[in-house]
């Protein structure tokens, strides 16, 4: 670490600071206001103390949706960073494939969210979809829009196919900056395909994969429009997730007081995981030098 | 500022922030913070430990509102600003 | 060898054949759709292009998304930008904390700041604008993009800097004839990702807009929402989206890897 200290750097990062503070602090002050508050509108509000957090933390369904959410983001990163590794080493290390491989890649990730969601609403569907009359021609009876189990596994297949280019970029990206020198050394070494990916790439990958971990996490931690488009968060509430029960109280009841309350809450965990794997990441960095 | 709702304890609890950041702040100026490892399994600075010692206390508010019956919610205050104090000497 | 670059194939495959399936879907009419199973279109159509094209309720939305995204990526890179050099060179009061308070804002659930957001811009008057969605959505994109620029301006010697100073170069100057040149893919890059993240985000463009600024994405949920659904004309408008992204990934093509590594490889 040989930066030197120069105070007047806050000057630069002063435009930063003024436009997240404009559209982070203030709202979260906000939130913070109405947590503590019964509103029906601005003229007319009572304080209440803590009441909405008691209610938030003892409603059932918030209870119901926040084990959902992490047993979702759980198996998400289960199937993603492993497959997304895998993948990453199957890809060409040079060659005219490489670019064409990297786009039709990147490609789903660059659907917007709602279109992820309509894209799997009709490839699903038993009716017309490709994949629900393949899946109920080989006999199964599948039906995502009747039976919790099979919203749940679209909904899972969908996100795999929507994120897990992600981690094979990051993997292939960390791939690529490992020097041929290492293996040409293990080549004369004689070393077998599986020594070489324990001992000289996974090593290598431990930052792109600390950073494929904390978004994957995060991301789908706030997951909306896909299960929003796809299923509605049915059938019943099996799909629903935080997000979704958080703006269908904001703004669909205008529940200020209780969803300023979830709101604060929901921050709070995603606080606690960002700065668990921030701070992992960093000293990670800094043990590499 | 009518929308942003103010009351009088979220007047006091940002207050209380500000001036607390504003406080290690001067600290930090008067006398640089060291990097140490004490009983938490990183090393860290004074900020990093305020941090943590925060947002801990967020937790055992939350915790005590979550666990008890009406018992008063001074107590988790009470108890966050011990662990608050333990942490910034030894953590 | 074989094995390999089958399971890579299958793997290519299973990402494109959803999307093929909208595309063969906008290609033929909604009735053709909802009688006949087919692979292609029996009968081919682009009447539900011609829907879209000609309808402004469905073409504005297209306008209004690209008008609040590249208003976001401009805004955005302009702060960014000095943000990332000061944290790529210096240290200063607060750096680490200041760095992961703006992680933590890439991190937070859009869903945590709708309702504040709501009050915020109705109070200013700026509900139902485009700069309302395109400040909204700084909230994630500026600490993405000091992020990605911090990486690949880590990347550059500090020697060249030092050199520049000690040729007479003013700050600004240097900044814009020399730096910005040698990260010029590292500012493309970051573009793309502020372009693309703003594109695909619905939940705060939906809701911090009503008539004048409605996005394509709304445009299109109120769609699904409505009884007796025309799903050529919606999955037409489902590949409109996707162009925006494909063109602007193919001037990136060679730095993307290290994009989405956020320049730190």
């Amino acid at each position: 670490m040989d930066k030197p200290v120069n105070q007047k750097a806050w000057l630069l990062v002063l435009p930063v600071v003024a436009t997240v503070a404009f559209s982070a602090v203030i709202p979260l002050m906000t939130v913070v206001n109405y947590s503590l508050q019964d509103i029906f509108d601005p003229q007319t509000r009572y304080f209440v103390g803590t009441e909405w957090f008691r209610e938030v933390l003892n409603n059932p369904s918030i209870r119901a949706a926040l084990g959902r959410q992490l047993l979702f983001s759980l198996i998400v990163l289960l199937i993603e960073i492993p497959l997304g590794i895998g993948i990453a080493l199957t890809m060409p290390r040079r060659g005219p494939w490489v670019p064409v491989c990297l786009i039709l890649l990147a490609l789903p990730l660059l659907v917007p969210w709602n279109v992820v969601g309509t894209i799997w609403q009709i490839f699903a569907r038993p009716d017309i979809g490709l994949l629900g009359r393949l899946v109920n021609g080989l006999g199964i009876p599948y039906n995502y829009t009747g039976n919790p189990l099979h919203a749940w596994l679209t909904v899972l297949v969908m996100d795999v196919w929507h994120w897990t280019s992600l981690v094979v970029l990051l993997c292939y990206a960390g791939l690529q900056a490992i020097p041929d020198a290492y293996y040409q050394a293990a080549r004369i070494d004689g070393a077998s395909r599986f020594a070489v990916f324990r001992h000289i790439e996974l090593p290598r990958l431990k930052g792109v994969l600390l950073i494929a971990v904390l978004l994957r996490f995060m991301d789908s931690f706030m997951i909306y429009a896909e299960p929003f488009v796809l299923t509605g968060g049915g059938p019943g509430s099996s799909t629903t997730f935080l997000s979704q029960l958080l703006t269908t109280m904001a703004v669909g009841q205008f529940d200020l007081g209780p969803a300023a309350a979830f709101s604060l809450i929901y921050f709070l965990i995603i606080l606690l995981f960002s700065y668990v794997f921030y701070t992992a990441m960093v000293r990670l960095g800094r043990a590499e030098g | 500022m009518e929308w942003m709702a103010w009351t009088l304890p979220t007047i006091v609890f940002f207050s209380g922030i500000g001036v607390l950041l504003l406080l290690m702040t001067i600290w930090q100026v008067v006398s640089p913070s060291v990097e140490r490892k004490g009983f938490l399994p990183i090393p860290t600075t004074r900020g990093d430990r305020l941090f943590i010692g925060l947002l801990s206390a967020a937790y055992i508010h939350l915790a005590w509102l979550a666990l008890t019956e009406a018992v008063s919610l001074w107590w988790a205050f009470a108890l966050s600003v011990v662990w608050l104090l333990v942490l910034l000497r030894w953590g | 060898m074989r094995i390999r670059y089958l399971v890579l194939l299958a793997y290519i495959l299973f990402l494109m054949l959803p999307l093929y399936w909208m595309v063969n879907m906008s290609l033929k009419t909604t009735a053709e759709t909802l009688t006949t199973f087919s692979l292609v279109p029996k009968s081919l159509t682009f009447d539900n292009y011609r829907t879209i094209f000609s309808d402004p309720a469905w073409y504005s939305g297209y306008l209004n998304s690209i008008i609040y995204v590249s208003l976001n990526t401009v805004m955005s890179l302009l702060v960014a930008l000095p943000a990332a050099y000061a944290f790529s060179r210096f240290r200063f009061l607060g750096d680490k904390h200041l760095f992961f308070w703006l992680l933590t804002n890439r991190m937070a659930p859009p869903a945590v700041f709708l309702l504040p957001f709501f009050q915020l811009y109705s109070s200013v008057g700026l509900f139902d604008t485009h700069i309302a969605v395109a400040l909204a959505h700084m909230l994630f994109n500026v600490p993405l993009a000091v992020w990605i620029l911090e990486g690949f301006m880590s990347g550059v010697p500090k020697e060249i800097d030092e050199t520049a100073y000690l040729d007479g170069y003013s700050f600004p100057r240097f900044f814009l004839t020399i730096f910005l040149p040698l990260i010029r893919a590292g500012v493309g890059v970051t573009a793309f990702f502020c372009f693309m993240f703003s594109w695909v985000e619905l939940l705060l463009a939906r809701t911090l807009t009503s008539v004048n600024a409605k996005p394509i994405a709304a445009v299109m949920t109120r769609t699904v929402s409505a009884s007796g659904l025309d799903w050529g004309v919606l999955t037409a408008a489902g590949v409109l989206t996707l162009i925006p992204g494909a063109l602007v990934i193919w001037f990136v093509r060679n730095h993307i890897a290290k994009g989405f590594a956020l320049g730190r490889v």
